[in-house]
């Protein structure tokens, strides 16, 4: 079924800005595999209000998906957002009366996402030097967030996510000796448990609003959010796909990890050792290069036709440039 | 091969008629254009840097297993023997093999990829 996306939010916002409101502009931003996100405003008697339209326009299997049903995610923005945590704020979960499908509304956060432009663009050469140590900060609120139990959230720690992603290599059919050598060498070196906590579990340079005076404005894109280590999060912003082409700075390509470590213990996170978070920056590496490597299956078998699918398997490589670094450096 | 033009040209034709029409395009359709031209590139470096990188693979990989073989065959056997552990970080010349293949790999993939360790931009 096809949705007329400019049509829901039409009726949307008479349903949200009340008597005589109406849609003054609706933007598509994005649309990623299943994912797509409009900017639209409503115009009412409180004058103009600036949203963000978050919807699935794929089909959702929550028994096979890792990520989350969209009012999961914004049960858990509201969650993390009492609690401190700097997320977006959600205006309205749509149910089926909006005819928008599975879809929520959040406030427009001003800022930047495109990792590239934090990376290097000149409007955040004040800020930048201070974002890791706002990261570390962000972080905390959300890994103090208790998950909400009827949120039914899934559980990882790093060996089962070892084995996860070493099944799907071997799915993919490819042979790549320098993914097995990180599997091997990762394996031997799994860290003690801790505590699982709430985590983002997509906490990296692309997927946080970044105000070129402020700083860390929001953190988006909740749908990978799970349970387990509090490292994963930190390791994830760490790993060199990341950061933008400045790997001399390691975290998200605009800071250093003493920054983003001391940030999070200022903000009342539990202190992490850097050698935890560097584990989990190389199996950052490593689950990215079989995420890519899952794109090829689901274009091959004609699932997916769209030519970015063939191309980004092609990215595989670069984490097995990175691999080869950090076994070489060892952890 | 013939060479007027090499296949490497043909792709880099096309990649500049894609440049060419690309301003014209919706913004989906021109992202997808900007990816088709990255594809071009692949190709184009696939077939000039491509057989002397196998060739030096092949080379390295045959040092490390102390046999002679095709790509195929040998990186089968790396991999099988990694996994079993009979190769480690530890295995004399195994890393230096697989860091010029990862680079040899990536120059063809992703020639402005900046690996973990480049240092900063005019350092």
């Amino acid at each position: 079924m096809t949705v007329d996306v400019r049509q829901g939010l039409e009726k949307l916002a008479v349903r949200l800005g009340g008597a005589g409101a109406r849609l003054a502009e609706a933007q598509r931003l994005s649309s990623g595999a299943s994912m797509e996100t409009w900017a639209f405003a409503i115009e009412g008697a409180g004058g103009l209000e600036k949203l963000i339209l978050r919807r699935r326009s794929a089909p959702f299997d929550p028994e096979t998906a890792r990520s989350i049903p969209l009012a999961t995610e914004a049960a858990l923005i509201v969650a993390c957002g009492a609690n401190g945590a700097r997320a977006p704020g959600v205006r309205h979960v749509c149910d089926e009366a909006d005819g928008l499908g599975e879809a929520y509304v959040m406030v427009a956060v001003e800022g930047e996402t495109l990792g590239r432009r934090i990376v290097s663009d000149p409007r955040f050469d004040a800020v930048r030097g201070k974002l890791a140590r706002q990261c570390g900060e962000a972080l905390a609120p959300i890994h103090a967030t208790p998950p909400p139990p009827e949120l039914n959230l899934k559980h990882s720690d790093a060996a089962g996510e070892l084995a996860r992603y070493e099944e799907a290599y071997r799915a993919s059919g490819a042979e790549r000796p320098i993914l097995e050598l990180a599997f091997q060498y990762l394996k031997a070196r799994v860290p003690p448990p801790v505590d699982p906590i709430l985590l983002h579990g997509d906490f990296r340079n692309g997927n946080i609003m970044f105000h070129p005076q402020m700083g860390v404005a929001a953190v988006l894109d909740w749908e990978l959010a799970h349970i387990g280590d509090p490292a994963e999060d930190m390791g994830w912003i760490c790993t060199n796909s990341w950061r933008f082409g400045r790997p001399d700075r390691p975290v998200g390509g605009f800071g250093d990890y003493a920054d983003l470590l001391a940030g999070y213990e200022a903000a009342g996170g539990r202190p992490i050792e850097l050698a935890r978070v560097r584990f989990w920056q190389m199996l950052g590496s490593l689950r990215w290069g079989v995420m890519c490597l899952g794109m090829y299956l689901s274009w091959s078998s004609g699932v997916s036709t769209s030519v970015e699918r063939p191309m980004i398997v092609r990215r595989v490589s670069e984490t097995e440039a990175d691999l080869v670094v950090l076994l070489e450096q060892g952890l | 091969m013939i060479t007027h033009p090499r296949t490497e040209e043909l792709a880099r034709a096309v990649a500049g008629w894609i440049d060419e029409v690309r301003p014209g395009l919706d913004p989906r359709n021109a992202f997808l254009a900007r990816v088709a031209v990255n594809v071009l590139g692949v190709i184009g470096r696939e077939l000039t840097q491509g057989p002397a990188a196998e060739a030096s693979a092949v080379e390295g990989m045959a040092a490390v297993l102390g046999r002679a073989g095709s790509f195929a065959d040998l990186n089968a056997e790396l991999c099988e023997r990694i996994r079993a552990g009979e190769l480690t970080v530890e295995t004399s010349g195994l890393l230096a093999v697989l860091t010029a293949m990862a680079n040899d790999q990536l120059a063809i993939d992703q020639p402005n990829y900046r690996p973990e360790g480049t240092p900063a931009p005019g350092a």
